[in-house]
């Protein structure tokens, strides 16, 4: 689904990713941690053509970045620590705005549909600026979702959220990946990502510096291995 | 699959010029829907110009004739005034909440999302200008309701807000954006206010059409060219 191959991206004489090689198959849930700085949104910026690659080659689903960006854009859902939503506007017109934006069929049935999944149902009509952070967050996967997308790309997701929104969230992103969907999340949780993910990538040094599967190593030897790996 | 997240599908099937205006039409329908709950914009460029007619009313104290010369002037001067205030908001209500993002991650061509902001934008204007010509008629006793100074109104106000729109795409990026846009603003549309400016003048004073034909003329023309440039250059400008 992912293939990114000699990637690199500076900015000005800056280089963050240096080279990086990164591959995700079809229906694989990725987590990628890493320090501040390391270029975990920088890479998610890249694979959804948002920021161009200074370098290297990039390809979702075989169309090649950015050349063939807004085919891509079709079949990517994005959700971000920022909720990406109106305030001024209520749940219902948010969705029933990005989808059309997205061309989503029967959009009556389908935000019915979203708003039940992400249990947002209630909310409907009212002003998103009124919500609280986690409601927020929830309306954002809904919107991420909207459009069915195959790739479902979530940029810290879990910021600012109480424990129960984080909770929720986890449910959410679980059976985002039963369905099937391939799904890549940055995240500085370490533990989370560990129990989340069926493979957690370190980016550290402006590359991907160690890939380990789920049931490879045990929470206390994934948390060591990042502090080596991160600390150098 | 009523409780699933969905089957995963590949939207768009639709043909691409009925998308493009689908996307054009989303984005007026938001940002209509949007000001409508919080009349943020419109409010704040209503009263800044009623301000600043009522402050060159107050400054200016004019006799019937040179009002009848200056009035032109003020008059852009309020719009353009105005039509900035309006412009920086627009933008910075995509920029709040990474809604920008949110709109350029959508599939579609993105001169799409310049023309459905271009779109809003002039209707914000237009509205904001069919209020306070009346009102600037009634206060400066000068007759403003003449058919051609509607066209002239509306090729200067497309040339302000195409090149507003794209420049406070590029203005909204920086931390000083409610500085950055007038200045990066008024010098380009330096020729789109002065035409106007002499245009409007022309209509006004009952000059024949080809006495101020010329900046009609150069208002149709830098309205063609900037549409043009925007188009080819707004994907770059809203691109890290």
């Amino acid at each position: 689904m992912i293939e990114v191959r000699g990637l690199v991206k500076a900015f000005g004489v800056k280089p963050v990713l240096r080279g990086l090689d990164f591959q995700v198959a079809e229906g694989e849930f990725v987590a990628v941690v890493g320090p501040n700085g390391a270029g975990k949104t920088t890479l998610l910026r890249i694979l959804t053509s948002m920021a161009r690659p200074t370098m290297g080659e990039v390809r979702i689903a075989g169309l090649q970045l950015p050349r063939q960006s807004g085919a891509a854009r079709k079949i990517l859902g994005v959700v971000s620590h920022q909720p990406l939503l109106y305030g001024d506007l209520t749940a219902d017109q948010n969705l029933r705005f990005f989808g059309r934006m997205y061309g989503v069929s029967n959009l009556d049935d389908r935000i019915s549909e979203v708003l039940s999944i992400v249990r947002m149902s209630a909310r409907r009509y009212d002003l998103v600026r009124d919500y609280s952070r986690g409601m927020q967050q929830r309306l954002a996967i809904g919107r991420g979702i909207l459009h069915r997308p195959e790739l479902l790309l979530f940029d810290e997701p879990h910021t600012g959220l109480d424990p129960d929104a984080a909770d929720m969230l986890d449910d959410l992103l679980i059976r985002v990946a039963d369905e099937g969907r391939t799904v890549v999340m940055t995240s500085h949780d370490l533990t989370r990502a560990g129990e989340l993910a069926s493979r957690v990538d370190i980016l550290s040094g402006g590359k991907i510096a160690r890939s380990i599967k789920r049931g490879e190593l045990d929470r206390g030897e994934l948390n060591q291995l990042y502090y080596e790996v991160t600390r150098g | 699959m009523a409780e699933g997240v969905g089957a995963v599908s590949r939207v768009g099937p639709r043909g691409a010029v009925g998308g493009y205006l689908r996307a054009v039409g989303a984005i007026v329908w938001k940002d209509i829907a949007a000001e409508l709950r919080s009349r943020e914009l419109l409010g704040s460029m209503l009263v800044f110009a009623l301000l600043v007619i009522l402050i060159f009313n107050f400054a200016l104290e004019l006799d019937l004739r040179t009002r009848q010369t200056v009035t032109s002037g003020v008059l852009w001067v309020t719009f353009a005034f105005a039509g900035t205030l309006g412009l920086n908001r627009s933008m910075a209500i995509e920029k709040d909440r990474g809604c920008l993002d949110g709109l350029l991650l959508a599939p579609v061509d993105r001169s799409a999302i310049f023309f459905g902001k271009v779109l809003s934008n002039l209707l914000f204007m237009i509205i904001v200008e069919t209020i306070i010509l009346p009102l600037y008629s009634l206060l400066y006793n000068v007759n403003l309701f003449h058919p051609g100074l509607i066209a002239v109104i509306l090729l200067g106000s497309i040339g302000y807000v195409v090149v507003g729109t794209l420049l406070s795409a590029m203005a909204v990026q920086a931390r000083t954006r409610d500085i950055l846009l007038p200045i990066l603003l008024f010098p380009v549309v330096l020729p789109v206010l002065v035409a106007a400016v002499r245009a409007t003048t022309g209509v006004l004073q009952g000059l024949p059409l080809e006495d101020y034909q010329a900046w009609l003329n150069l208002l149709i023309a830098y309205d063609v060219i900037f549409l043009g440039v925007a188009i080819v250059s707004f994907d770059y400008v809203v691109e890290e």
